[in-house]
């Protein structure tokens, strides 16, 4: 069967690429796209590691496919940070030391900074569900949670 | 008086909260990780892998795969030399290469479900899939044994016919799934069993569980007509993987370079290869890059995971609770080939406490699983989750505080462990007081809601290491280290060589260097790339001090007493200081083509001096009668660091340790069927800690200063997972009124003991 052509909107560029329908998003990002920031840990959507916003919506791209994006919008990691301004949540996640490895890290900053577009000011308890789906074995949760909360709380003040 | 900024002699970055130099990168998906790597031309290598936890590979017909267009390499276990038997250190366990190039790819006999049997190497993903389905292997499938103890009884499968129990006297007749039986023993057992007034012995079990790194296994390996050879892969240790696959496919090291992509997690379970030496081989029977990638599933079934176990411990111990006997047997699951970590385990197991009284017994048993991997701390949270289980049932039994139980008890400086040493200062009791003097130990508990404290140790391991130091030309400083960097090895050593050269933080850079770029590295493992690391740069940097000294005694025409290095310069002393001005190593990188040459120091050392690491942990928990799910409410980890080279990241090692920890304690575990076939090779039905499964986890950096270090260093990597699992058992226990004594305590063991126990209706 004939490739797919789609043309989507990726971290604001026009992007024109052809995929075979059984390719993901992810695959798509990371082979095609070679956007490596989103991560495959598990490609069954269980750890969150590769998430990106797709219409302004938390998704696992390894769960969606590369020929549904046609006009769709995606934002990555890669299109986190403002030219040489580091967005607020990955700046404290410098500060707070919230990776230890930092695979997990990019899926956490785009699952994270979804969630504070929604609620800026969430209780610990918001931000450990809302990131229940994405999975870090190294830093226990403790210093992304603290540093989700305290990028909430810097954020607020403006 | 203070100096100035480019000279920094006035900060000291050595335990501070700096940034980590590979920070940003890591922050904006730049940072390029095993899978991350492409190459022009390069084929995607598969593998083909049993589907039968035991069968004797009768034929492997490859033809038709080789027939499909687009694949350009298949391999099978014709490619691989045979190994003679040779053990050899691996990390902190032992392997033997004729188990590794038969557990890489199967020779004789497939003997677990997931062993690889073939690869092929195809211009597509989807190729390779077809390729593989086009493989004809011809199976004899013979019985399987999956657990351990059933592997231990005569009549069961036996893996390898040439396996003859080692340490036994006199010698078996027979091969057996037992490979090795160790003991150790200090003073008189019996008389000190006789001397108890109480003695308590119990029975655990404990599940395999995995690392669990969120990374899968990559590899990507060019292979050029003439041999030289070139990988990428995600691994604890790019030097090993470098000997291994020489080794392993009759390479000269000296062609074979590989460099350790940034490391998505590794626990121990990256300090062994897979798939590296497949893609070399691919490769260089195609004469094209071969990239490879673990699916999930794989990384279940064919890589890691530690040992499951069954260990029996007896503690006999007087009225005032002084412990005066402990023996305990261990019998360690190895997988399918020989070398789980049950020597550690033995040693570990009572090494907390400062007992005349010793015996400990252990074993090593194959059955048809994927080969054990170490993962942190390999084998000690298993015989210490036995043993503190049975320290706390003998607190609650004599009504002593369990802590000050531990602290009559605690191993101390000059304390001979049963396993061999005396320990120097250690800071096993300061963890216990640290721990009671937190707010946690006085908080009130509610019904159905339990405390529970154990302690842990950890030996810890130095080893061979390299690092360099050079002075580029304006100043800044490059900062080359050879043992991959998972948690913040780099913001550790560039404190470190900030600080002994009085140069600022930010103008020291450092890479993990390749194989070909610095002379030999042991892994990152045994807790030992910061501690070993940052004594390689200290010697780096003393022969930058000790060169730029001799520049300025030339310069100068000074004699090396009138000079010094201190604070970034070297200052002339006494009457010379009237004479010149100090001078900085920017000053030198300046003149350097005309005061000698390039800059450098290489520190080529094998770091020795390894401070143990004690910890102590105390965690509240809740049982839902309704569930059996148990909830952790609080946490608080105190461990001796010996010094913090970066606060951060030691209590990031506590954290994620602890939560580990409370994974493999509440819900991790290999899932066999009857069939011998993994049920839950994945992260839905594996379950590992999400955030919203774990509260904080507080922590207490406990300094005893190692003196063997220059900084007082200990590591501090592996200790911290050693606690939980009695600490959570004995908060259980307090809950429920329930001694746990099988892991993990998932809900339906949990409500299954309530419905026994009568706590809740059946």
């Amino acid at each position: 069967m004939a490739k797919h052509h789609i043309h989507a909107q990726i971290n604001g560029d026009d992007v024109e690429y052809l995929c075979e329908t059984e390719e993901t998003l992810l695959d798509v990002l990371r082979d095609t796209l070679h956007l490596t920031g989103s991560k495959e840990g598990c490609a069954s959507g269980d750890c969150g590691a590769c998430s990106v916003m797709l219409d302004g919506r938390l998704v696992c791209s390894c769960l969606v496919l590369g020929c549904e994006m046609h006009g769709r919008t995606v934002e990555t990691i890669e299109g986190m940070a403002q030219g040489e301004t580091l967005h607020p949540l990955q700046q404290r996640f410098l500060e707070h030391a919230a990776l230890q490895c930092g695979i997990c890290t990019p899926g956490v900053l785009v699952a994270s900074k979804a969630l504070l577009e929604r609620n800026n000011d969430p209780t610990e308890t918001e931000v450990r569900y809302w990131l229940a789906g994405n999975l870090c074995r190294c830093t226990g949760y403790d210093k992304i949670v603290t540093a989700v909360m305290d990028t909430a709380a810097a954020m607020r003040k403006g | 008086m203070a100096d100035t900024a480019t000279n920094g002699h006035a900060q000291s970055f050595v335990g501070t909260r700096t940034i980590r130099p590979d920070g940003v990168d890591k922050v904006t998906g730049r940072a390029r990780f095993g899978a991350d790597f492409n190459l022009p031309g390069q084929l995607i290598g598969r593998v083909l892998r049993s589907p039968h936890p035991h069968a004797r590979i009768v034929s492997i017909d490859t033809s038709k795969a080789e027939a499909l267009p687009g694949v350009k390499a298949v391999i099978t276990r014709d490619d691989f030399a045979d190994q003679p038997s040779e053990f050899i250190p691996a990390g902190e366990m032992m392997m033997n290469y004729k188990d590794v190039v038969r557990n890489v790819m199967a020779r004789e006999k497939a003997l677990y479900e997931g062993h690889a049997v073939a690869a092929v190497a195809a211009t597509s993903t989807a190729i390779a899939r077809r390729a593989l389905k086009l493989i004809d292997v011809k199976y004899e499938v013979l019985p399987h044994v999956i657990d351990a103890v059933a592997a231990m009884q005569p009549g069961a499968p036996l893996l390898h016919d040439d396996l003859f129990t080692a340490g036994v006297e006199p010698k078996p007749d027979k091969p057996s799934n037992v490979a090795k039986r160790i003991e150790i023993k200090l003073g008189d057992l019996e008389a000190g069993f006789k001397a108890a007034d109480l003695v308590i012995e119990r029975e655990f079990k404990t599940a395999p569980v995995h690392q669990g790194y969120i990374e899968p296994h990559a590899a990507l390996a060019s292979v050029s007509e003439d041999g030289t050879t070139e990988l990428w892969c995600t691994t604890q240790g790019h030097f090993i993987v470098r000997a291994h696959c020489a080794r392993l496919l009759g390479l000269d090291m000296g062609k074979v370079r590989v460099t350790a992509t940034e490391i998505g997690g590794g626990f121990g379970g990256k300090t062994v290869v897979y798939l590296e030496p497949l893609a070399i081989a691919l490769s260089r029977k195609a004469k094209r890059p071969v990239k490879m990638v673990m699916s999930r599933e794989e990384v279940f079934k064919a890589s890691g995971p530690t040992s499951g176990a069954t260990v029996r411990v007896k503690m006999g111990v007087k009225k005032d609770g002084k412990f005066v006997a402990a023996f305990a047997e261990l019998k360690y699951q190895a997988g399918a080939f020989q070398g789980s970590p049950v020597q550690p385990g033995v040693f570990c197991a009572f090494a907390p406490y400062d007992i005349e009284n010793v015996h400990v017994i252990g074993y090593d048993v194959v059955s048809n699983r994927p080969k054990v991997a170490a993962y942190r701390a390999p084998g000690a949270p298993i015989s210490e989750y036995a043993v503190e289980s049975v320290v706390d049932e003998i607190a609650k039994k004599l009504d002593i505080d369990p802590v000050d139980l531990r602290l009559q008890n605690a191993a101390h400086e000059g304390t001979k462990a049963a396993y061999g040493p005396k320990f120097g200062p250690i800071g096993l009791e300061e963890t216990l007081n640290a721990i009671k003097k937190t707010e946690h130990w006085n908080a009130p508990l509610r019904k159905w809601q339990g405390r529970g404290v154990a302690s842990g140790f950890w030996f810890n391991i130095g080893g061979e290491t390299c690092a360099s130091l050079t002075v580029n030309e304006d100043g800044t400083v490059s900062l080359v280290a050879g043992t991959p960097d998972i948690g913040g090895l780099r913001a550790s050593l560039t404190a470190v060589a900030a600080d002994e050269l009085g140069v600022p933080y930010d103008k020291v850079r450092p890479i993990i260097g390749d194989t070909g770029s610095i002379g030999f590295n042991f892994l990152t493992g045994g807790s030992r790339s910061a501690f070993s690391g940052s004594m390689a740069i200290v010697e780096a940097a003393k022969q930058i001090k000790s060169e730029l000294c001799a520049r300025a005694c030339k310069l100068w025409e000074a004699k090396p007493e009138q000079v010094e290095f201190s604070g970034g310069a070297v200052r002339p002393l006494g009457a010379l200081a009237e004479k010149v001005k100090p001078m900085t190593i920017a000053d030198f990188a300046k003149v350097a083509g005309k005061t000698g040459g390039p800059i450098g120091g290489v520190g080529r050392i094998n770091a020795q001096g390894a401070g143990p690491s004690f910890g102590t942990h105390m965690v509240d928990l809740e049982v839902d009668p309704e569930t059996g799910r148990a909830t952790i409410l609080r946490y608080t980890v105190a461990q001796d660091a010996g010094r913090a080279l970066h606060p951060a990241y030691v209590e990031g090692q506590y954290q994620g340790g602890a939560v580990q920890g409370i994974g493999w304690a509440l819900n991790e575990e290999y899932i066999y069927g009857e069939d011998g076939k993994l049920q839950n090779a994945g992260f839905l039905d594996y379950r590992m800690p999400v955030a919203s499964d774990v509260p904080m986890i507080d922590t207490v950096l406990v300094e005893v200063a190692n003196p063997k270090h220059p900084y007082g260093v200990r590591g501090v990597g592996e200790t911290p997972i050693v606690p939980p699992l009695g600490a959570i058992a004995n908060a259980m226990e307090q809950a429920t009124g329930i001694r746990f004594t099988e892991l993990p305590m998932s809900p339906p063991r949990v409500l299954k003991a309530l419905k026994e126990k009568g706590l809740r209706k059946a």
